[in-house]
C-alpha cells in the first residue's frame, strides 16, 4: 500500500513540477532565441567565397536534460500501444534548442556573426537499467566566423 | 592553434597535410552527483552536473588532440568531429578527431 502511495506522490510531483519547469524553460528558450537571432547558423559545409572572413573558431554548446517521473510513466504506457511519444518529443526539442543557444552564446562572445557547418550530436544517458532512457545529452558544434560585413 | 570543423580555415591556404590527430577521454560519474541526478529524474529538467562534466571532458579530448597536432608540427586542425560512446553504465568516452595541417595566410 505504501508503494502505491509513493508512486502516486511521485507521479503528482513529477507532473506538477515537471510541467512548471518545462514551461519556464520554453519561455527562457524563446526569449534567448529572440536575443541571439542575429547570429546566423548555416548548415552548409563551406562559407560562400564572397564572404570576407577575418577570423574563425570552433564553438560548441551542450546540455543534459532529463524527463520527469510523470512523463516517463506516460511514455511507458505509450510503449504498449505504439504511436507518437509527445512527452519525449518535447525533451529532445528542448535539449537541441538549448544546446544551439549555448553555441550561439559562445559565438557571440567571440564576436562572431555567423556559424558554419553546424553538427548536432545526441546521446542518451541511461540512469539505471530498469528506467531505460532517462536523460539525453545534445552537443551542437560548428565553426564561428567573424565577417568584415558584420563589423 | 586554429581549429575548425570546416574543410578549410577561412582566409588561410593549406600548405601541407599532416594526417589524422585524435584525443579521447573516458569519464565516470560522481556518486554524489549521481544521487542528485536521481532526484532530478523525478522532477525533470537540466542535469547541470552532467552538462559540466561532459563539457569538461570534451575540452580535455580537444586539448589532447591539439597537443598531438602540435607534436607533429601543425598550426591548425581542420574537419574536427566529436563522438560520444558509452563504455559501461556510468562511464562515457568522449572522442575528438581531425586533420592536422600547416596553413599560411593568403597573400
Amino acid at each position: 500500500m505504501f508503494d502505491l502511495y509513493l508512486f502516486l506522490i511521485l507521479l503528482a510531483l513529477g507532473f506538477a513540477i515537471g510541467t512548471w519547469a518545462e514551461k519556464r524553460h520554453y519561455r527562457s528558450i524563446r526569449r534567448r532565441e529572440a536575443e541571439y537571432a542575429d547570429v546566423l547558423l548555416i548548415a552548409s559545409k563551406l562559407p560562400t567565397p564572397d564572404l570576407q572572413i577575418e577570423e574563425s573558431h570552433l564553438v560548441g554548446g551542450n546540455t543534459v536534460i532529463s524527463v520527469d517521473y510523470f512523463k516517463r510513466f506516460v511514455a511507458g504506457l505509450r510503449n504498449l500501444v505504439g504511436g507518437r511519444m509527445t512527452t519525449y518529443e518535447s525533451l529532445v526539442d528542448r535539449a537541441r534548442r538549448e544546446a544551439i543557444l549555448r553555441l550561439k552564446q559562445e559565438a557571440r562572445q567571440l564576436g562572431a556573426d555567423m556559424v558554419f557547418n553546424i553538427k548536432l550530436e545526441t546521446a542518451s544517458i541511461s540512469q539505471s537499467a530498469n528506467n531505460g532512457v532517462g536523460s539525453i545529452e545534445v552537443y551542437a558544434y560548428g565553426t564561428a566566423v567573424r565577417t568584415r560585413r558584420g563589423r | 592553434m586554429l581549429t575548425s570543423n570546416l574543410e578549410i580555415i577561412p582566409g588561410q591556404r593549406i600548405v601541407r597535410h599532416l594526417g589524422l590527430v585524435q584525443g579521447s577521454t573516458v569519464r565516470a560519474k560522481h556518486v554524489g552527483k549521481d544521487l542528485l541526478a536521481g532526484v532530478k529524474n523525478i522532477f525533470g529538467g537540466e542535469l547541470r552536473a552532467y552538462t559540466e562534466l561532459l563539457q569538461e571532458s570534451r575540452e580535455e579530448a580537444l586539448k589532447r588532440m591539439i597537443e598531438q597536432a602540435e607534436a607533429v608540427g601543425a598550426n591548425a586542425v581542420i574537419n574536427i568531429r566529436f563522438s560520444t560512446s558509452s563504455i559501461t553504465m556510468g562511464a562515457a568516452e568522449l572522442f575528438a578527431y581531425g586533420t592536422a595541417v600547416v596553413v599560411e595566410e593568403r597573400g
